[in-house]
């Protein structure tokens, strides 16, 4: 195996944090969808945020990219408070940070090699031939060097989403973040794009979050989870302690057990009434 | 019944304040592409690449439908003034309805309905795709990077496309009036020539095109940037990119004709 998360864990001595979040709380209009949230993600580790859809968690992708503003507390990437920045500062934060969209969001007017090279041409005056080496040096790390001159409508989503993922790295980011790397991925492709999560945020020596609900390509993978329900974190821990862990609703979700915490059924009026049977009975 | 007439008035309340909010939400959306235009010029390029899209590719709608329009006005014109002995005059007739309205009005109406809604589909898709988001996440102003070249190469290509409405009609004119009917050639082009006054038509005409050219262009422009994200929302952004811009050529064309050509 390419990489051990023990040997990961030991070799790494306790480290700063990249970022903090506070006491964050999040509302659209008056729905709230995020409050009290607490969370911090060393330098250097692969930290997972789960829950299911709709619970907030590309939401708080959002926070920390300072594309939201909390409505309460603080998100803090590298020690600056990201809704307090300026414009220019924070197009400065966000070029030291990549981010991976659920279906790629490649350019579908360029190619992949301008897709990857679109950050280095926009942001770095380099001569075009220094952005063609960082660029096949890119598309080489995700395996797709000889496809540098297809469309993105010539890829299959497999392939979009590491082209995706060799854009989000093109700049060296200190932060990659992930918004649901897996979704709609056959196993292969899947396997592919979680190794890459953990072998590039290794080779780069830079720090991941990894917004999913696919459990267990996840585990495998991270260094710690958290997990969220209802716009609340409710349980945290490493890989194993999540496996071990006996809370009724993290347990139904690890193991995808249908009913639990988590109703089968969407709340609504009574089967038998829907059905008219209790007016019959009556 | 008191009730309902709250509901109805509360609701035109709504529209009311929603009407203004994006009036306004559109000023600022117009005033920020203006103001970050700097990369249009700088990477020029990349403007050129939307004068193509946006005017090079209308080239053979303008062409066809300007060869149309001069023909009919030459049959229509020659027609008319037959009665009155006057058919010479058919090229003065072809050239000033061409320079003074037609080209400019006629041209803006097939650019919003050409290029306006593909510029509407195509950023509205953008923003739907996530596209805009990544841009954004990138730190690369999506307004000074994608709307801003669209937004200057809307405008650059409009008076072109309305010169080559107008020159390829008056040569419709030509070949009807001309080559099939049998009027004078010499006296066709030389009525022209004493008729259309260089700064009075031609270059009212010009300025009536960039007009609509910066209208059409930044209707489309904002209502793909303001579609709602799904198939439904892109849909209807391209429909009233098209209807808006209707209007707002014809509204904006009787202005602009009072102002210019009646001393208003």
């Amino acid at each position: 195996m390419w990489f051990r998360i023990g040997g990961l864990q030991a070799a790494r001595a306790p480290m700063e944090n990249l970022v903090e979040i506070k006491d964050v709380s999040f509302s659209y209009d008056v729905r709230p969808v995020l409050t009290g949230i607490n969370m911090t993600v060393p330098r250097g580790k692969v930290v997972s945020i789960m829950g299911l859809s709709g619970c907030g968690k590309t939401t708080l992708l959002r926070l920390i990219g300072g594309v939201l503003k909390p409505t309460r507390g603080e998100v803090r990437v590298a020690g600056r408070v990201m809704h307090k920045l300026g414009q220019d500062e924070l197009y400065e934060m966000r070029r030291k940070m990549g981010m991976l969209f659920q279906f790629g969001a490649l350019f579908t007017d360029l190619s992949v090699f301008d897709n990857v090279a679109f950050q280095m041409r926009e942001h770095a005056e380099l001569p075009e031939a220094m952005v063609h080496d960082l660029v096949m040096m890119k598309l080489h790390a995700v395996g797709l060097r000889g496809a540098q001159a297809l469309m993105p409508s010539e890829l299959s989503g497999g392939m979009a989403r590491r082209v995706a993922l060799a854009r989000a790295i093109a700049l060296d980011p200190m932060l990659i973040m992930y918004d649901e790397p897996f979704t709609g991925l056959d196993p292969i492709s899947m396997g592919v794009i979680s190794n890459l999560i953990r072998r590039l945020n290794d080779a780069l020596g830079a720090t991941s979050i990894v917004v999913t609900h696919d459990v267990q390509e996840t585990l495998r993978i991270v260094d710690y989870v958290y997990f969220m329900s209802e716009g609340a974190v409710v349980t945290q821990g490493t890989p194993e302690e999540i496996r071990r862990s006996e809370t009724p609703f993290v347990h139904q979700f690890v193991w995808g057990e249908m009913d639990g915490p988590m109703p089968f059924h969407y709340p609504g009026s009574s089967y038998a009434g829907d059905l008219a049977l209790e007016a019959a009975g009556a | 019944m008191p009730e309902r007439a709250a509901k109805n008035l509360r609701s035109i309340g709504h529209q009311a304040v929603n009407g203004v909010w994006r009036l306004g939400y559109a000023s600022r959306f117009f005033l920020l592409t203006l103001l970050r235009s700097a990369i249009s010029f700088r990477r020029f390029r990349l403007t050129v690449k939307e004068i193509y899209f946006t005017g090079v590719l209308s080239l053979i709608i303008i062409i066809v439908s300007g060869l149309f329009v001069g023909m009919v006005l030459g049959l229509q014109g020659y027609e008319t003034l037959q009665k009155y002995g006057s058919s010479e005059a058919v090229g003065t007739l072809v050239a000033l309805s061409l320079t003074r309205e037609l080209g400019p009005v006629v041209a803006a109406l097939l650019f919003a309905s050409r290029a306006g809604s593909a510029m509407t589909a195509e950023i509205g898709l953008m923003k739907a795709t996530e596209q805009i988001s990544a841009m954004e996440m990138m730190a690369v102003d999506p307004i000074a990077r994608v709307v801003g070249p669209r937004f200057w190469g809307g405008v650059i290509s409009m008076p072109l496309l309305a010169a080559m409405f107008s020159a390829v009609g008056v040569f419709g004119g030509y070949l009807i009036a001309v080559v099939l009917i049998g009027v004078d050639e010499g006296a066709f082009w030389s009525q022209m020539q004493s008729a259309v006054d260089f700064r009075q038509d031609i270059v009212n005409g010009v300025i009536k095109s960039v007009v609509f050219g910066v209208a059409v262009t930044a209707i489309a422009l904002f209502e793909g940037y303001d579609a709602p994200p799904t198939a439904e929302g892109v849909s209807g952004a391209t429909t009233r990119t098209v209807v808006t811009s209707s209007l707002a050529i014809l509204g904006l064309d009787f202005v602009l004709t009072a102002f210019m050509f009646t001393g208003v």
